[in-house]
């Protein structure tokens, strides 16, 4: 049986997970900071993906990133492609999975206490400091899910995926598209296979999270 | 040793135009939630950007919009109380005062200097604990010793005690002057507990509505607190309109009284405060005819509600507070007050 897919789809997963983590956590970190008019627009603008059928969403980057498109041309220059290429699966997973980063950080963010903030200031330690070592571990929690979540949702993206990189076996194909790919062509028990190591991963996720979570009540209860 | 604020800033309808000086004593800041005190506090501290003006620290300007300086909060080196101290939970005991300590590079040194701190506040054998795991008291502690591990140039504290249960509040603030005489330098207090600014401070300035009212030593505020605010705020019970009637000779209507004042009376004069204190059956002068009307016992004192023969009907009762064994057997048929106990209030 040809591995490829799983994994191409933990590849595709880990590496956007891993992006989405950064670029989410600073969106909602200097979001937060935005004259409310300015923020409700990027509010608007950063969620959207969420809203939108991913297909939607596909059809953007592909109007983007296309072959033929400025940006994609620009791009093939430095022999960049984004379609029909494995990377360019990164690009989709992470622009559908981006908004449930960002929003579970900002709402992380928004319940933090300023005061932990200032109190580090007048204390002179710097703003890099107050962030990675006081804000981040306050804000800890509602980080973790928001990745976790933006790494389940990465795992299982089809619609993006299959409109910008379309399924090349051994080369673009992932856990998704092998699925509907097999189904589609009769093989049912193949498909089977697919929707049981997909059931696996999905379960080994949801295990961690509540092992995380319950570690962390017990790390609280010892801290009451 | 000294910090002189001017400034200006307006937020959401709100303005801020605050002018003070101190020299090195403890200027205790008396205003209700909402008049600017805390603004004024992140204002120095450089948490907020004022809008003009300017701040000068010990001769080192803090802030100057005229001359484009404002030095970000870590380099002012201002010790700030928050009101919930601001502990960061994630950390124990003493990696909190270390975090005061980051100046000093050596980690031997720093390590020594946070022990030294932890012996000062009493904090030893709770090193490893964290700030949830602490009494209001303690975690108090930890943050003026994270504060005070710094150095800074000055305090502020932001109602130190409001967080604190009222039973542990006092013995708190007799171990809170211990380490304010200890720190030697400029301090802020700003609260809305008038017994708390009397027991600490040196000199008090009253705020209302973005402004300085008045500012002054303490018991001299005390005494003759000058703005109708002020007196509301040291907590003076009895404040009557009132209009001037001679040099010394206050009208008040409400009373149907001439009060004979010590201090001599400006044309601008509005009120009168009487501190409930302050009646007496034998003092003869300003003295009227008056009559019970209620009474509420505390328990060491007192408070007689009463009313003068002469007052307009629809006048409020004036309290009298007496030490309950001080209290006559009878309600007494006049009551006096000193001119010099006659606090003439304006604007």
């Amino acid at each position: 049986m040809d591995l490829y897919p799983l994994w191409n789809s933990l590849r595709i997963a880990a590496v956007s997970s891993v992006a989405v983590f950064f670029t989410g956590i600073f969106a909602a970190y200097y979001a937060a900071r935005l004259p409310r008019a300015v923020k409700g627009l990027l509010d608007v603008v950063l969620t959207l993906p969420m809203v939108l059928p991913p297909t939607v969403c596909g059809y953007v980057l592909l109007l983007i990133f296309g072959a033929r498109r400025p940006l994609g041309m620009v791009l093939a220059q430095y022999g960049i492609r984004f379609t029909m290429t494995w990377y360019g699966g990164i690009l989709a997973a992470a622009v559908v999975s981006f908004p449930l980063m960002y929003r579970t950080a900002r709402g992380a963010f928004e319940s933090f206490d300023e005061t932990l903030a200032y109190s580090g200031q007048t204390l002179g330690l710097s703003n890099t400091y107050i962030f990675w070592r006081i804000r981040m571990p306050a804000c800890r929690q509602g980080i973790l899910a928001g990745t976790v979540l933006a790494f389940a949702r990465a795992l299982g993206e089809y619609g993006a995926t299959s409109m910008l990189i379309g399924y090349t076996p051994g080369r673009t194909a992932t856990i998704s598209t092998t699925v509907y790919q097999l189904w589609r062509t009769n093989d049912e028990g193949g498909a089977f296979i697919w929707v049981m190591i997909n059931l696996a991963i999905s379960a080994v996720v949801l295990l961690t999270v509540n092992m995380l979570e319950s570690k962390e009540r017990a790390a609280g209860r010892r801290r009451l | 040793m000294s910090l002189s604020v001017d400034i200006k800033k307006e937020f959401g309808g709100f303005r801020l135009e605050t002018a003070f000086e101190t020299d090195g004593d403890i200027l205790g800041i008396l205003g209700a939630s909402g008049c600017g005190k805390s603004m004024t506090l992140r204002c120095i501290a450089g948490i907020v950007r004022p809008d003009e003006g300017r701040i000068v620290l010990n001769g080192v300007p803090l802030f100057d919009s005229a001359a484009g300086i404002n030095l970000p909060p870590q380099e002012r080196r201002v010790g700030y109380l928050f009101q919930n101290y601001g502990l960061f939970p994630n950390m124990t005991v003493e990696q909190n005062i270390l975090c005061g300590l980051h100046r000093e590079k050596d980690k031997r040194r720093r390590k020594k200097a946070a022990a030294e701190m932890i012996g000062r506040m009493k904090l030893e054998g709770l090193e490893t604990r964290r700030p949830a795991q602490l009494s209001g008291g303690q975690q108090q502690r930890v943050a003026l010793a994270r504060i005070l591990a710094g150095s800074p140039e000055i305090l502020m504290l932001d109602e130190p005690f409001s967080a604190l249960d009222a039973y542990l509040r006092v013995q708190i603030q007799t171990d809170m002057q211990e380490w304010l005489r200890e720190f030697g330098k400029d301090v802020l207090l700003v609260s809305h507990n008038r017994d708390e600014i009397y027991r600490l401070c040196g000199s008090l300035a009253v705020m209302d509505r973005g402004r300085i009212l008045g500012k002054g030593p303490v018991k001299q505020m005390f005494r003759s607190p000058g703005s109708r605010q002020g007196a509301v705020l040291t907590g003076c019970k009895n404040i009557v309109e009132a209009r001037k009637a001679g040099e010394h000779l206050a009208e008040v209507p409400a009373w149907g009284l001439c009060l004979e004042t010590e201090e001599p009376l400006r044309d601008d004069l509005c009120a009168i405060g009487i501190r409930a204190h302050y009646f007496s059956p034998e003092e003869e002068r300003n003295s009227g005819a008056v009559v019970l009307e209620g009474e509420m016992e505390e328990p060491f004192e007192w408070i007689l509600k009463f009313r003068y023969e002469t007052a307009a009907p629809d006048s409020r009762p004036v309290w009298w507070r007496i030490p309950k064994e001080r209290r006559p057997q009878h309600f007494p048929k006049r009551l006096g007050i000193a001119p010099e106990q006659v606090m003439p209030l304006y604007r």
